[in-house]
């Protein structure tokens, strides 16, 4: 059946400009990109976990392993957290009129992400070093296969990085009202990702230090264990 | 959620010189062609490893094949098949071309990173296709390269095929990813006026949901792929059991092998309804138009799309009957299974009735999407057969199996390949292809497709087991199999050649079809309605469409015509109240 002639009212709201959809678009892009990841990291635990209920696991949490003293990590946990409190304040001081101190907590998100990887590394070297390798036993082999790309995510997450440095600094030297919106959306978009980086990390990082006891109440909580 | 003025008044880089303009380009239509060119041609390789495979099952011994090289043609041909043309020409191919345009876009709204898919694509082809040239060959594993054997000597390509394989599928993955996103947020974002949600062709629906299915289920593969290629490489222990090997132990322990079949599975049934979904979506177009109807349910389209890519989640399992399970798993993916029929029967029957009173034109698109609806449907009541357990242990080795997905998942959306291709190269070239050669490579690829997978029923109920090298001296199997074996390899060979006639003509219209105008199928979509055929570089030129109408207003009483374009204004010709609209 017709009706009469209906008026249509579009449903289309005027935004106020080009860099709103730009913004919107590369914010679903990242959403849509971190549903991903969390697939993959999602799908990476559950194999741990599956695996670490065969017999020959030997958890690197026990008291005569080398997760037994996590200071290492810790100390890298904290420069994660660091990059992600100063990317978040970078986020908000760069909409203050002089940016604020956008570029000095810049600086610092980026360098204490590189930090986290030369930690994440030498606590690598210090595994190896101790007779620790990936291929004698699978618990060793999940850590480094976990944190290795968790590690190349952080990579990543610095290239876009140096795309944020390039524009704000480009963006003082000779403001624009494009530059600036694009130096805004680079921080923002890198403060997302950072803040999911950290809770995949914290999550790695509980997983990988648990007891064994816990692997296996969780392997039976999804009832993978016996 | 939908561009501003200042957008349409964006200048337009427009590329310059062949180089930028063809190979780097930004441009998603140009995308889309070297993604389906490069499908195509993966494609043709993977015809001809068949082709090989029927002449030994066939005629065995008539060519020289023995049986590493059966196995290494078979798992190529079914990987290439399934993720480097299939998923590639479906999401790379069509969704690339058709996203922008249906949904009144300039262009995708990530086109470096859209560059960037193709050329990871092109180069995980290549990486592929090398391991034809490495030591022992590409692997021979089959196409679900299921541990332990897919990287344990005995099994061909165990060295260095398997590795290039995983490389390359892990490549192929950060491709689709990447393509992936662009689909959902150009979708998401960059629609038109008034292109609401519901007012999309169902074709950008199948597209949509297939890629957030592509972007879920990629990671299952990446994961299972990067664990066997350490397993492989550096000798860790993820899938690798204790195992002898020659008599000696190896150094491997404790790795679940069923582990890499729940991954593996959990990429691989979603990958089914990947490449389903957008043939669902194309061919709902496809049946509206050429038979001159507003497709019936819109919106129960759209639900099911969204529920079966929802339920493809929950089925993996279906996949595994044979490696041993608790039967109450069995059970729960057997009832999962079967739920899913409930969308897909609700889809077949408003095809259905779409068609039913239609004024259908026997155009060859719609004779590839009625082709598609029987071919459908059959390989689909087959799966019912299959989802049970009880029917699947006795029939999961024999060629019922291959029966039954070649034709629902190989012959099906291949179908709506070659009927998309016949309805679209208008749009890409501004010419028609040749409807004589087109309705010859129709009839034969039809008829031949059936005479080729439904005899297979036959022999799977007859025992015949898949997968094996030759088929002499197996008392079980009669005599008269061996002529039927005979027969469908003649008619593959057959359909095999006649796909030339379609090269043929992909070629031969380019320069001679008949030129089609703007919109040679009186069709409503945006499209269709661009200023320029083949559209140019930001589709539309000085303003985007606006759009007042959904896309399937056909023979609207009291309209002029009877296709109301998506861009009418209701005061032109009245909104048709229905579901599809609010």
């Amino acid at each position: 059946m017709l009706t009469q002639a209906r008026t249509t009212p579009l449903p289309f709201v005027a935004s106020s400009g080009y860099f709103d959809q730009r913004s919107a678009s590369a914010k679903t892009g990242l959403r849509f990109l971190m549903a991903a990841m969390s697939s993959m990291f999602f799908l990476f635990l559950l194999s741990y976990i599956l695996r670490s209920q065969v017999s020959d696991w030997e958890a690197l949490s026990e008291p005569w392993q080398p997760l037994a003293q996590t200071g290492q990590l810790w100390f890298n946990s904290a420069l994660l957290v660091v990059a992600s409190i100063s990317l978040e304040l970078a986020r908000r001081s760069i909409r203050q009129p002089d940016h604020g101190h956008s570029r000095e907590l810049l600086l610092l998100a980026g360098l204490s992400s590189f930090g986290f990887l030369v930690g994440q590394v030498a606590f690598w070297n210090f595994l190896t070093s101790r007779g620790f390798f990936a291929d004698s036993n699978p618990a060793n082999a999940f850590f480094f296969l976990l944190t290795g790309l968790h590690g190349l995510h952080v990579v990543g997450g610095l290239v876009a990085w140096i795309a944020a440095t390039v524009r704000l600094s480009r963006e003082r030297r000779q403001p624009t009202e494009k530059g600036l919106a694009l130096t805004k959306l680079s921080i923002e978009l890198c403060a997302t990702y950072w803040h999911f980086l950290l809770v995949v990390w914290m999550l790695l990082f509980a997983l990988l230090s648990s007891s064994p006891g816990t692997y296996a109440a969780i392997a039976k909580f999804c009832g993978l264990g016996d | 959620m939908a561009y501003a003025d200042d957008v349409e008044n964006e200048e337009l880089h427009e590329p310059t010189g062949f180089i930028w303009k063809y190979v780097w380009s930004q441009d998603h239509k140009v995308i889309a062609i070297q993604y389906s060119t490069t499908a195509i041609l993966v494609g043709l390789v993977a015809l001809v490893l068949s082709g090989m495979m029927r002449m030994q099952i066939g005629f065995p011994g008539s060519i020289d094949m023995d049986a590493t090289a059966y196995y290494q043609a078979m798992t190529m041909h079914g990987m290439i098949m399934v993720i480097y043309l299939l998923t590639a020409i479906f999401l790379g191919g069509f969704g690339n071309y058709l996203i922008p345009l249906m949904v009144g876009a300039r262009d995708m709204v990530f086109p470096f990173v859209n560059m960037l898919s193709f050329w990871f694509y092109l180069v995980s082809v290549l990486v592929l296709l090398a391991s034809f040239f490495v030591p022992g060959g590409p692997t021979g594993a089959g196409w679900t390269l299921y541990p332990p054997q897919a990287i344990t000597a005995g099994t061909p390509g165990s060295e260095w095929g398997i590795i290039l394989m995983l490389v390359s599928l892990i490549i192929f993955i950060i491709a689709a990813t990447m393509g992936g996103l662009n689909y959902v947020t150009t979708v998401l974002q960059a629609r038109t006026h008034g292109m609401t949600m519901f007012r999309m062709p169902l074709t950008v629906w199948g597209i949509f949901v297939a890629t957030i299915l592509a972007l879920l289920a990629f990671p299952a593969l990446f994961v299972s792929g990067v664990m066997m290629l350490l397993d492989q490489t550096i000798g860790t222990s993820f899938f690798m059991p204790d195992m002898m090997q020659f008599g000696s132990q190896l150094d491997y322990s404790g790795g679940s092998p069923i582990l890499f079949q729940h991954l593996f599975w959990f990429f691989g049934h979603p990958e089914v309804y990947i490449v389903a979904l957008p043939a669902f979506g194309l061919v709902s177009d496809l049946i509206s138009i050429h038979a001159r109807r507003s497709i019936f349910g819109y919106r129960m389209m759209v639900w099911a799309i969204v529920s079966i890519g929802v339920l493809s989640f929950v089925v993996w399992a279906h996949h595994m009957y044979v490696s041993g399970m608790n039967p109450y798993f069995g059970f729960f993916f057997a009832t999962t299974t079967l739920v899913i029929a409930v969308p897909t029967a609700l889809k077949v029957y408003n095809w259905l009735l779409t068609l039913w009173r239609g004024n259908i034109h026997l155009t060859v698109p719609m004779l590839f999407s009625l082709a598609f609806i029987v071919t459908f449907l059959v390989g689909g009541l087959t799966g019912l057969f299959l989802g049970n357990v009880v029917v699947d242990i006795p029939l999961s080795d024999t060629y019922f199996v291959v029966a039954h997905f070649h034709m629902v998942m190989g012959v099906a959306p291949i179908l709506v390949v070659f009927g998309s291709i016949y309805h679209w190269y208008p749009k890409m070239t501004g010419r028609m292809l040749h409807d004589g050669i087109g309705k010859l490579h129709f009839w034969i690829t039809f008829l031949g497709t059936y005479l080729i997978y439904f005899p297979m029923h036959y022999l799977g109920f007859l025992g015949m087991p898949r997968r094996y090298y030759a088929y002499e001296d197996y008392p079980f199997i009669p005599e008269s199999a061996q002529s039927l074996n005979a027969f469908i390899t003649v008619v593959a060979i057959v359909v095999g050649i006649s796909q030339l006639l379609f090269l043929f003509n992909l070629v031969y219209s380019y320069f001679k079809g008949a030129p089609s105008g703007g919109n040679p199928w009186r069709a409503t979509s945006l499209e269709w309605l661009t200023p320029e055929t083949p559209p140019k570089h930001g589709n539309w030129g000085s303003s985007l469409p606006v759009v007042h109408r959904w896309a399937y207003d056909y023979g609207v009483p009291g309209a002029e015509l009877d296709y109301v374009p998506q861009t009418t204004s209701a005061e032109e010709v009245p909104v048709h109240e229905s579901d599809h609209d609010e």
